[in-house]
């Protein structure tokens, strides 16, 4: 295996691994809060369970990074890559969502933390209270759109 | 516990304190004609465990036995409740102490302890097992027993015992991690220095007598303090007024139950400042207190109703909500 292919798949590696660790991360300490609130309240499980989920996008959004650089460079399909620089190319064009999405999913996390108290409080703010974790997801998807494109041009 | 531990706690204490009762409840209670309406208010929200018991008391103890079952299942840490449970660990110890040495059963003087109840604290007290009491008390309990049995002086038990209280009070403050706690220890510390020192000063105690009576207390020179106490009380004001204590010093002038209200609305203004955390056990601790606060409020309410006090009686002695 060339050196190119082992950079190209450690860019694919990190989009999915980096991404998923920040998701987990999130949804790990939306849960807890949803939790805490359906404990005492049950009839607020859906609009907690929403808020939860939210960090949960960047680890899918490695996900698909990940299978478009391996349909790319010869893993699922694609021409098989020979030359380091390419391969560093996609390593880089990776990274993108390898390092936004594992902080974003952290701040989302906190912020839908912060969210899930607002519900618990107020159930009718729930709509006002979506907003603030979902303002965090532009970040992660912007550079979600960067790494599509740098891959799928590359 | 981690702080990201008390995320689930955060949580379920956010639900619970839409049931905390606000000003505009306190201020519909100070005008109801009787303590009977505003059993009826309380039970209305959920106090005394809809109990058929009508009487002021158990509801409140069964309020205060609820918010302390809640800490439990939040896991809370147990060194921040047995810190907070200090005041009534020791009292019960005094407690205990006269009833063994002057032999006159006081069952009502006791507070109802789990651990520490009257049962068990006369048990250790009698077959003197002081090591069995939490580390705190285990040097004290010798001290107060000697004291009392050569003297006989409930009073002279008092002070060292509730010095003492102080002082633990004050070791678990310096020891603490979490600031919210940390600054309410700290402030109860001086300020139940403060009351020693005014007290004192009324009773023109010696500066001797008032230094040896003060608590250890980060927040004050205790030597100075007990100077400016046995000087005279424009001095004692003139001395807190010079260490940040201006408000405090008016509500002083007004009345000792204004001064009590002041320290109260500082703490839960204090409080106020967890609302917008969510990863902290600085949330649950707020609420345990503000709850605390809030059952002080209404046992205010309910004895004034009892002794027919006038609605502005009342209000000058209730403490400000934390919701």
């Amino acid at each position: 295996m060339s050196t190119g292919m082992v950079l190209a798949l450690l860019g694919a590696a990190l989009a999915t691994i980096l991404a998923g660790i920040g998701s987990s991360y999130g949804v790990r300490i939306g849960g807890q809060a949803a939790a805490g609130v359906v404990a005492e309240d049950p009839d607020q499980f859906a609009k907690v369970l929403i808020l939860q989920l939210l960090p949960g996008t960047q680890g899918i959004y490695g996900l698909l990074v990940t299978f478009i650089t391996l349909s790319r460079i010869g893993v699922l399909g694609g021409t098989p890559i020979t030359d380091t620089k390419t391969g560093l190319m996609y390593l880089i064009a990776c990274l993108p969502i390898a390092v936004v999405g594992l902080i974003s999913a952290i701040y989302q996390g906190k912020t839908s933390v912060a969210s899930i108290g607002v519900v618990a409080k107020k159930p009718d703010q729930f709509g006002k209270a979506m907003l603030f974790p979902a303002m965090v997801e532009t970040y992660a998807i912007l550079a979600l759109l960067i790494s599509i494109l740098s891959v799928t041009n590359l | 516990m981690n702080d990201l531990d008390y995320i689930f706690a955060v949580a379920r204490i956010r639900v619970k304190e839409k049931n905390l009762l606000r000003d505009s409840d306190i201020a519909q209670m100070i005008t109801m004609p009787g303590e009977t309406q505003v059993l009826d208010f309380l039970q209305s929200h959920g106090w005394g465990e809809g109990s058929a018991d009508r009487d002021a008391e158990s509801i409140l103890s069964a309020e205060e036995a609820r918010t302390l079952a809640l800490m439990h299942e939040l896991q809370l840490d147990p060194a921040f409740l047995e810190v907070l449970s200090y005041p009534q660990l020791f009292h019960n110890m005094k407690a205990g102490i006269k009833e063994i040495v002057t032999a006159e059963p006081h069952p009502r003087a006791f507070y109802p302890l789990e651990d520490f109840g009257r049962d068990t604290m006369l048990k250790i007290l009698k077959e003197k097992a002081f090591d069995q009491l939490p580390e705190p008390l285990q040097p004290v309990a010798p001290a107060a027993f000697d004291l009392m049995l050569k003297t006989r002086d409930g009073q002279a038990v008092d002070m060292l015992v509730d010095k003492e209280t102080l002082n633990a009070m004050e070791r678990a403050a310096l020891k603490s991690k979490d600031p919210l706690f940390k600054q309410y220890l700290l402030d109860s510390v001086a300020i139940s220095n403060i009351k020693i020192a005014v007290r004192a000063q009324k009773m023109k105690k010696s500066r001797e007598f008032i230094e040896n009576a003060l608590a250890d207390c980060s927040a004050f020179d205790k030597s100075q303090l007990a100077k400016a106490a046995s000087s005279g009380l424009e001095d004692l004001y003139a001395y807190l007024e010079k260490n940040g204590y201006q408000e405090g010093v008016e509500s002083l002038k007004a009345s000792p139950s204004a001064f009590e209200r002041w320290c109260d609305n500082r703490l839960i203004r204090r409080l106020k400042g967890e609302k917008t955390h969510s990863e902290s056990v600085g949330p649950v601790l707020a609420f345990y207190l503000a709850r605390m606060n809030e059952i002080k409020t209404v046992r205010i309410i309910l004895t004034a109703k009892a002794n027919g006090f006038s609605e502005e009686a009342i209000r000058e002695r209730v403490r400000e909500m934390y919701v």
